[in-house]
């Protein structure tokens, strides 16, 4: 029941259904991109992702200055566009003088980082517990579903803070401790959809050729998940990002001086009442970020998964 | 009814206990909480005696019920940071903490809730654009940063509000807005595919037919249906906004439980920690229970199934 809610909280299911395309006699994947090369959304999110990860991959090249050089003659530079501002800090310096625009395409990186690892954790985790749950049924199912139930019923954010407090603030602890609180959506998708190939022919005529149990959920059942794990995934990129933010902004995620987003609003707030862009230069960052990675997600979403399969 | 009940009533029994034995554990493998009392760098003797005289020597389990059996009896313990009890420190914090949650669920369906409906009504007008783009939006906003926008546009540049604590109502206004602004896309997405399926159904055309229009149509026959997914989502949105005060409070500098939470962490103040998990989970619990049981009293279905 509240699973269910949850999973219509992310939208998952689709709300606007995809027009009939006379796309019959191309395989699913061309028909797909057929319907992709039409959706505005998806366009627009793959472009601003691609710009994002071309910085983040060639930030070494692509950033003007050290994002870790402290220039303390040079500090609390406003960007060029403000009183003062200099054209060698295109977007003005931090309260250390390091260069805000270096920092925030080296942000881009640890965003992406930190949003890939967990998502990827969180679906190992996910649609592990949902394939066991949804093929073998029974007790296993009944306690895959209680783990969910409880999962669901702790604060997530809270429980994240408590962990990486535990085990100490490190970017891989931050990716592992995300993923590990957040497969319950992997899990309910994986295990529904399990549930329903598991009645279908190929399945028992695999069974029937002397297919293991294993085999069969690897080799069959996972394949024909692909699509719909892969718009999880995206969605769950988003909030792992979200995440990362919120955490290295109270202070218990990523430790100073890595330049994660979150972690320079936090320090940028001692001085927003007169350096506001120190605040809103991340955060519009972030809101681009996850704005693009869902417009991909719902996208990816509207042209692969053709009916309400679930 | 009776039995779906305390069938229902025996899970969330079952969850908040194996949360709450899930937190103890973690603390207790991953802490020195006699290290903690003592102090960073105080002679071996005095944290040895420390541990003794506060029982941390004893087999895990044994403190665990030994805590659990104090906590029914609502006894949560003293705060290793704080040094009073944490039922004070509790009861000192809550009020903030539920009138803002209180506050910002009223938001939330002030502006959900009419978003959802007239998106409903006209799908795939410019309303029903506005609408969806809202709630993409209105989730890739990070929450703590559309706090800091809020203070800066209406507590700095228009000094509308104060900036921070939780003094008078005008100091819930913006972090009220903040947290409600959170659940907005979830709730007037469900509001809107809800009504939506609704508006398609039989019953619904026949009632045209016999001329409902307008709020009739509406709220007096569509609505109903539509309000059961409603009311389990909002149960979860506020159970999630005591959760979401961690953030909101901290932007805003309210002495709420949320607040509280994070400065028990960053302490390691494990009996405060451990007893607002437990609360925070059994909240959510009992929310869910009773949307549950409210959706049982409206739709005999779930009841019977």
């Amino acid at each position: 029941m509240t699973t269910n809610q949850a999973i219509n909280e992310s939208g998952l299911t689709p709300t606007t259904a995809v027009q009939e395309d006379n796309s019959l006699g191309l395989s699913p994947t061309m028909a797909a991109l057929k319907r992709a090369r039409s959706h505005y959304g998806l366009k627009i999110g793959l472009g601003i992702l691609l710009v994002m990860a071309i910085f983040a991959l060639f930030a070494p090249w692509l950033a003007p200055h050290d994002p870790y050089m402290q220039n303390l003659p040079m500090r609390m530079l406003p960007p060029v566009w403000g009183e003062g501002g200099q054209w060698q800090y295109l977007l003005g310096t931090d309260h250390l003088g390091r260069d805000y625009l270096s920092r925030l395409i080296y942000g881009a990186r640890i965003s992406m980082t930190i949003g890939i690892g967990a998502a990827t954790v969180g679906m190992i985790i996910g649609v592990t517990l949902g394939l066991i749950a949804g093929y073998y049924g029974g007790w296993l199912d009944q306690a895959v579903n209680f783990l969910v139930t409880c999962q669901l019923a702790v604060p997530s954010l809270l429980l994240i803070m408590a962990l990486v407090f535990v085990i100490g603030q490190s970017v891989t602890v931050v990716i592992f401790v995300i993923g590990a609180t957040h497969w319950v959506f992997y899990l309910v998708v994986t295990r529904s959809a399990t549930l329903r190939l598991r009645e279908m022919d190929f399945v028992a005529a695999a069974h029937a050729m002397g297919c293991s149990k294993f085999q069969i959920a690897v080799k069959e059942v996972l394949p024909n998940l692909a699509n719909q794990i892969m718009v999880i995934f995206t969605l769950e990129v988003a909030v792992a990002i979200l995440n990362e933010a919120t955490l290295s902004f109270l202070g218990l995620g990523i430790p100073s001086p890595i330049p994660s987003w979150g972690l320079m609003i936090a320090e940028g707030k001692q001085a927003m009442f007169f350096q506001p862009w120190l605040v809103v230069l991340p955060g519009i960052a972030l809101f681009v970020l996850v704005i693009a990675i869902n417009l991909l997600g719902d996208g990816v979403r509207d042209v692969t998964v053709t009916n309400r399969r679930n | 009814m009776l039995t779906f009940i305390l069938r229902r009533g025996l899970m969330a029994i079952l969850v908040a206990l194996t949360v709450s034995f899930g937190t103890f554990a973690l603390f207790h493998y991953a802490t020195d909480p006699a290290q903690t009392i003592a102090g960073e760098d105080a002679p071996q003797e005095m944290v040895d005696e420390i541990r003794k005289q506060y029982g941390f020597d004893r087999p895990a389990a044994v403190q665990y019920f030994d805590w659990l059996g104090s906590a029914l009896t609502g006894d949560f313990g003293e705060s290793y940071f704080w040094k009073q009890p944490v039922v004070q420190l509790i009861v000192d914090h809550a009020p903030v903490t539920i009138t803002l949650a209180l506050a910002s669920l009223c938001v939330t369906v002030l502006i959900a809730l009419p978003l959802g409906i007239s998106a409903a009504l006209k799908p795939n007008s410019w309303v029903d654009r506005f609408a969806l783009s809202t709630a993409v939006s209105a989730q890739a906003i990070p929450n703590f940063w559309l706090g800091l926008m809020l203070i800066i546009l209406l507590a700095v540049t228009f000094p509308i509000f104060p900036v921070s604590g939780d003094a008078t109502w005008r100091h819930f206004v913006l972090p009220s807005l903040v947290l409600g602004a959170s659940s907005v896309p979830a709730v007037m997405r469900l509001t809107r595919t809800g009504l939506l399926d609704v508006l398609s159904s039989d019953y619904i055309r026949t009632a045209r037919a016999k001329g409902f229009t307008g709020y009739r149509l509406i709220v007096q026959q569509a609505m109903r249906n539509a309000l059961l997914p409603i009311v389990s989502v909002l149960a979860v949105q506020l159970g999630n906004k005591l959760g979401g005060s961690v953030v909101t409070e901290s932007v805003f500098s309210m002495n709420g439980l949320g607040r509280l939470a994070v400065e028990s962490i960053f302490n390691s103040d494990i009996p405060t920690v451990q007893s607002l998990i437990l609360i925070f989970v059994l909240t959510f619990v009992l929310l869910t229970l009773a949307a549950d049981l409210i959706n049982a009293w409206l739709d005999p279905r779930i009841r019977m199934g």
